[in-house]
């Protein structure tokens, strides 16, 4: 038996990887490494369920801990990967360790994003990605009375609706003109903001945060450029993330905006692949090199990748897609948007159910959906399978989406090359 | 504690023992049953959990919401009548005995 595959990273990335190869019949060892101390876990709890105390740690444990035996997978758990050999293939742990690999898989995902202001170090300023950090934010929650979310992304949002919905006084400070700009249509950024603000949230956009004034090591406010100050006694940071490249980049690989791979998530190295939040792959939806941050990329692109390296190469071409919860309304997206040059609506912002069509070139790339799981469903399967939809068709409620999704698919339309 | 069987998509019958309260879908990743997969941690956004549930038992369920109704359209082995989420499947006394069978594959 050879070195098998290394996985470097136990989030779901990885945790799928090593599941996916040993459902594709794979034989060979697996190793999977992480830095965390815990096994495997889902992170889209950490800001929803688990804050408002309907979900506890071991209902979001990927798999039990038996799994990983049961499956002969490695786990190692808290170690650092510190460089990689490529020559010698082989992957140095923080703790001196060598570890030979036939692949390598990168699943190392990404880090917090760090607020560069004074006062930022400061106790009572907290970020949200991992379990552990859920857990010191869940803790703080309880008692903090003045909450002042910094970046009106989705994790900011998710954190700000359960602060809300716990009684807490709310803040959200956006430094761009519009919440979830980077993702979302002006008009549902506008919902969004209204939804916030009927929650009697306090939402600034085009806030510029400058310092975070403390006593006795506390963060007591924070304070705008301009001068505005809000009292708070926690502070949540959610201004997105870096991709961790470090490891491949010191090993020679190409890094752009991510760990730069190819249609199958292969490095130029052809024993490294990476996947994930880490990873810039080109991607057939966006017509572009992209790197996304969610689940079904992580899922799907582990897959595709145990897939290639138990021998069933196959390109990418899963279509994304993502939610957010916040309070009681769902936004589900489909597709990228990035790059549209139309917009259409089904149904009407003001009901709070309705969903945003984008168009690139008169092809549908992406749809928002809010409360409208129908037209997300079947809009994944419009887009997946590139099946003619017109703006006009999809803003005319009358016309069923179901039956355009399921003529389409009988038509046999291919998805975009 | 009320239980409940899973039939693989062979025909292997597993039977469990699922605290109330539990969905079908928690309960089957716990015990390490193979053939359902719950890739989005069991919110209505993937279909990786579907199950065909016994006639007997289908009609005891609380109906599906439009949400998981719409999911269930995408699921990868196409839906049959007495089609559901494992994650929607909720755990009652009233429920034990109830009969799943796992679709032959989840995506």
């Amino acid at each position: 038996m050879g070195a098998g595959t290394v996985i470097i990273g136990t989030g779901q990335a990885g945790f799928q990887t090593a599941a996916s190869l040993r459902e594709q019949g794979y034989q060979e060892p697996i190793t999977l490494i992480g830095e965390e101390p815990h096994i495997p876990y889902q992170r889209p709890p950490l800001s929803k369920g688990f804050q408002l105390g309907e979900q506890d740690f071991e209902s979001f444990e990927l798999r039990p801990e038996k799994f990983y035996q049961d499956h002969r997978i490695e786990l190692i758990r808290g170690k650092r990967a510190a460089a990689i050999a490529r020559a010698a293939k082989q992957v140095t742990l923080a703790s001196g360790e060598q570890i030979p690999y036939e692949k390598l898989v990168l699943a190392v995902g990404a880090r917090n994003r760090l607020l560069p202001v004074r006062g930022a170090e400061l106790d009572g300023v907290l970020y949200l990605r991992t379990h552990d950090e859920a857990l010191a934010l869940k803790e703080r929650l309880a008692s903090a009375r003045e909450i002042v979310v910094i970046g009106g992304g989705f994790i900011g949002l998710e954190v700000a609706s359960v602060a809300r919905t716990m009684g807490k006084r709310v803040t959200v400070l956006e430094a761009l003109p519009r919440l979830m700009s980077r993702a979302v249509a002006p008009v549902v950024s506008e919902i969004y903001e209204r939804l916030h603000t009927s929650k009697r949230v306090k939402v600034v956009c085009g806030a510029a945060v400058s310092e975070i004034p403390g006593a006795s090591g506390r963060a007591h406010r924070v304070l705008l450029a301009d001068g505005a100050a809000f009292r708070a006694d926690l502070a949540l940071v959610g201004i997105g993330v870096v991709p961790n490249v470090e490891l491949a980049r010191e090993a020679g690989l190409r890094v752009s905006n991510g760990i730069a791979v190819n249609e199958f998530l292969q490095t130029e190295d052809p024993c490294i692949f990476a996947i994930g939040d880490c990873a810039e792959h080109p991607c057939v939806f966006a017509g572009s090199r992209v790197r996304l941050e969610s689940v079904q990329n992580t899922a799907e692109q582990a897959q595709c990748v145990a897939a290639t390296i138990a021998g069933r190469q196959n390109p990418y071409r899963a279509l994304p897609w993502f939610w957010t919860d916040q309070y009681d309304v769902k936004l589900q997206m489909a597709g990228i948007s990035q790059g549209h040059d139309q917009i259409v609506m089904r149904g009407k912002p003001e009901s709070l159910k309705f969903s945003v069509f984008y168009f690139r070139e008169g092809l549908l790339a992406a749809i928002d959906s809010i409360n409208r799981p129908v037209d997300h469903m079947m809009g994944r399967r419009l887009i997946a399978a590139g099946i003619p939809v017109s703006p006009e068709e999809a803003a005319d409620e009358s016309v069923d989406l179901k039956l355009l999704a399921h003529k389409g698919t009988q038509n046999g339309v291919h998805p975009p090359a | 504690m009320p239980k409940v069987i899973y039939v693989s998509a062979k025909g292997e019958a597993r039977e469990i023992e699922v605290p109330v309260g539990t969905t079908v879908m928690a309960a089957a990743l716990k015990n390490g049953i193979d053939g359902i997969v719950a890739e989005c941690g069991g919110v209505c956004m993937c279909s990786t959990c579907h199950v065909f549930v016994d006639e007997n038992f289908f009609r005891l369920l609380p109906p599906a919401q439009d949400t998981e109704e719409a999911v269930l359209e995408i699921a990868a082995v196409e839906r049959q009548p007495t089609s559901r989420l494992s994650c929607q499947i909720k755990m009652t006394e009233a429920l034990d005995g109830l009969l799943v069978r796992l679709p032959e594959k989840q995506r």
